[in-house]
């Protein structure tokens, strides 16, 4: 299982930042652990359902969960063993809804206005409009919700739950009602945001890119288990197990039996159904060990076809393409491998590269894999991909 | 023209609306957001008044508020007077009879409330009662004017519960409803005629005003 999810004892260290401990069956089975420390972006990544929001919820004292401990900055605001249910007000959270949930009836200002609290009237006012400031919306204060676009109204949200000096700051699919371009350019302004704000923020997303473009660590749920969690791109290129390349999006999922090591520690070999591959070395596996390893796509790479050079040595493999999707500049290839009757193999190559080389379905080509980018993972007891 | 009806009348509704109002909002919010068993029957008790006859409610009303049952008899104790055939009598009749119409435009707003922004405004800090004045008040406002608009129409044109229960004692319990029953009988059809062509003109304004206030506070919603 992965590394990342185990903690050192529940000590909580120094105290600073959100600490957050879940477990129950019902409604929503959740077996989670998550800790961001201040000025950190976790993302909480995993498909719909996955009681990501009902973690959210549970921080934000919205929902009650059968065993949990949660506590921020040093200050417990849910302990189910020594009963302490801190109200919601009383917890200092910013929380962005994922449908905003601005005041229908009250104008931009006003909204954000109602969350600063006991200050004097002067004081709201001027706060609120910095605030708007900070997110751009100068000279629509006044606009009431339903008179903003869509990005305008998440702004609004932002700047809502900043407002109260949140300890923490909350962002439930902040990013998923709103159009392509939208999402893009609140990306880029989250980005630039994030440098002044000092308190740990958890971002809800089902989106893989949005995690890896805006969180410092990611946290892979699937019902309500946290199954990894680390920097975004050691998540991507070292999931713990099938379980979570599935979820990162992995289409290179085999099985193979590790058949050795090379001399020196320079590689691990893997015996994968007739063909021998030469993979990053691992020294916690034995020969004889049956595993899972992943390759990226773009780590699969073309041997040139016309006048090929004889270079093409790591890993080869042969076979037939089988079909061919353009995804934007790139082009997904899945080949059927001579000898392996399992799930094809999956090549992106930039288009231009795909014309060049003449590739079209039911042609036969050859292909490396490069030894660096095959990562091992433990096999997993009777696990369904359908599970997922 | 019996002006002292018609002061009955215009009481009688005022009343009925201070005590409905609150009464109402507390259990419109009540329905709109609680989830129990039981619900569907206590909905079902509520919107009694509107399939009953007034005069099978008025008969349960005058056996229940009369001087041989248990609240005619503690009311008694407690005041002296009978309940029935009193304006006090008649209040408690009209706060019943009325109650779907308070409750059920009521619980429709407060349940078009959308859970995340009660959420929302929990997690800006508020405390419940600037919730209910800031949040839920503001947006349950449309629907707390028509249930305003509903008791009000309703409590001046109601004729069958306020006889069974309140009779026809002048400065008492005779509503301009029944004034003008009265004149009619006593063939005194100029009086019953300018009576109603008052109460047309009252419900009129009423329901005019109501339906401005409301129009006014849909438009500051958007």
């Amino acid at each position: 299982m992965g590394e990342g999810d185990v903690t050192e004892g529940g000590v909580a260290e120094g105290a600073k930042g959100l600490d957050v401990t879940l477990r129950q069956e019902a409604p929503i089975p959740l077996n989670a652990h998550i800790e961001c420390p201040p000025g950190e972006v976790l993302a909480l990544v995993g498909p719909s359902g996955g009681g990501k929001s009902t973690i959210l919820r549970a921080i934000a004292g919205l929902t009650g969960i059968t065993h949990g401990h949660i506590s921020c900055n040093g200050s417990i605001w849910y302990d189910t063993q020594k009963r302490i249910d801190v109200a919601t007000r009383h917890r200092r959270v910013g929380f962005v809804f994922q449908s905003y949930a601005l005041f229908p009836h009250l104008s931009a200002l006003d909204n954000v206005i109602e969350a600063l609290g006991a200050r004097p009237a002067g004081a709201r006012k001027s706060r609120a409009l910095e605030l708007l400031g900070l997110v751009r919306l100068s000279g629509l204060e006044e606009r009431r919700p339903f008179e903003l676009s869509g990005g305008q109204q998440q702004r609004v949200a932002v700047a809502r739950a900043l407002a109260r000096d949140p300890e923490v700051l909350l962002l439930d699919e902040p990013f998923s009602a709103v159009d392509r371009a939208t999402r893009q350019r609140l990306h880029r302004e989250l980005s630039q945001l994030r440098s002044q704000l000092r308190m740990p923020v958890v971002l809800v997303t089902h989106d893989l890119e949005e995690a890896v473009q805006l969180s410092d660590r990611m946290s892979i749920l699937h019902h309500g288990q946290t199954l990894q969690d680390g920097p975004p791109f050691q998540v991507l290129n070292h999931p713990a197990n099938r379980q979570v390349a599935r979820l990162i999006d992995l289409k290179n999922i085999f099985q193979a039996r590790v058949a050795g090591h090379g001399a020196g520690g320079e590689f691990t070999r893997l015996e994968w159904g007739g063909n021998k591959l030469e993979a990053r070395y691992r020294s916690d596996f034995a020969a004889g060990d049956l595993v899972d390893w992943v390759i990226p796509s773009g780590s699969v790479i073309l041997h040139r076809r016309r006048g090929p050079s004889r270079g093409v040595r790591e890993n080869p493999v042969h076979g037939v393409i089988e079909s061919m999707v353009r995804l934007g500049e790139t082009v997904s290839v899945s080949i059927l491998l001579d000898d392996h009757d399992t799930h094809p193999l999956f090549m992106s190559i930039s288009v231009h590269a795909a014309a060049r080389n003449a590739i079209a379905p039911g042609e036969r080509i050859g292909v490396s894999l490069r030894a660096d980018d095959i990562h091992i993972m433990p096999r997993l007891p009777a696990f369904h991909d359908d599970d997922l | 023209m019996d002006w002292m009806a018609f002061l009955v009348s215009v009481k009688l509704a005022v009343w009925t609306l201070a005590i409905l109002l609150p009464l109402g909002i507390i259990a419109a919010r009540h329905l709109a957001w609680r989830r129990y068993t039981g619900k569907p029957f206590v909905e079902a008790a509520l919107a009694l008044p509107l399939v009953l006859p007034p005069t099978v409610l008025g008969y349960y009303l005058l056996v229940g508020l009369g001087s041989a049952s248990p609240i005619g008899q503690l009311y008694k104790g407690l005041f002296g007077s009978p309940l029935v055939f009193t304006f006090e009598g008649l209040l408690v009749a009209s706060v019943i009879f009325n109650l779907p119409f308070a409750v059920q435009p009521m619980q429709r707003a407060f349940e078009g409330i959308s859970n995340e922004v009660r959420d929302a405004a929990a997690c800006c800090g508020m405390a419940p009662w600037r919730i209910f004045w800031r949040i839920e008040l503001p947006l349950a406002w449309p629907g707390i004017m028509t249930a305003f608009v509903l008791v009000f129409a309703h409590t001046i044109g109601e004729f069958g519960v306020v006889l069974m229960v309140g009779g026809s004692i002048p400065g008492e319990t005779r509503t301009a409803a029944i004034a003008i029953y009265d004149r009619v009988q006593a063939f005194d059809n100029a009086a019953a005629g300018a009576m109603s062509a008052l109460l047309l003109v009252i419900s009129l304004i009423a329901i005019g005003i109501a339906n401005l206030a409301t129009s006014k506070s849909r438009g500051r919603h958007g």
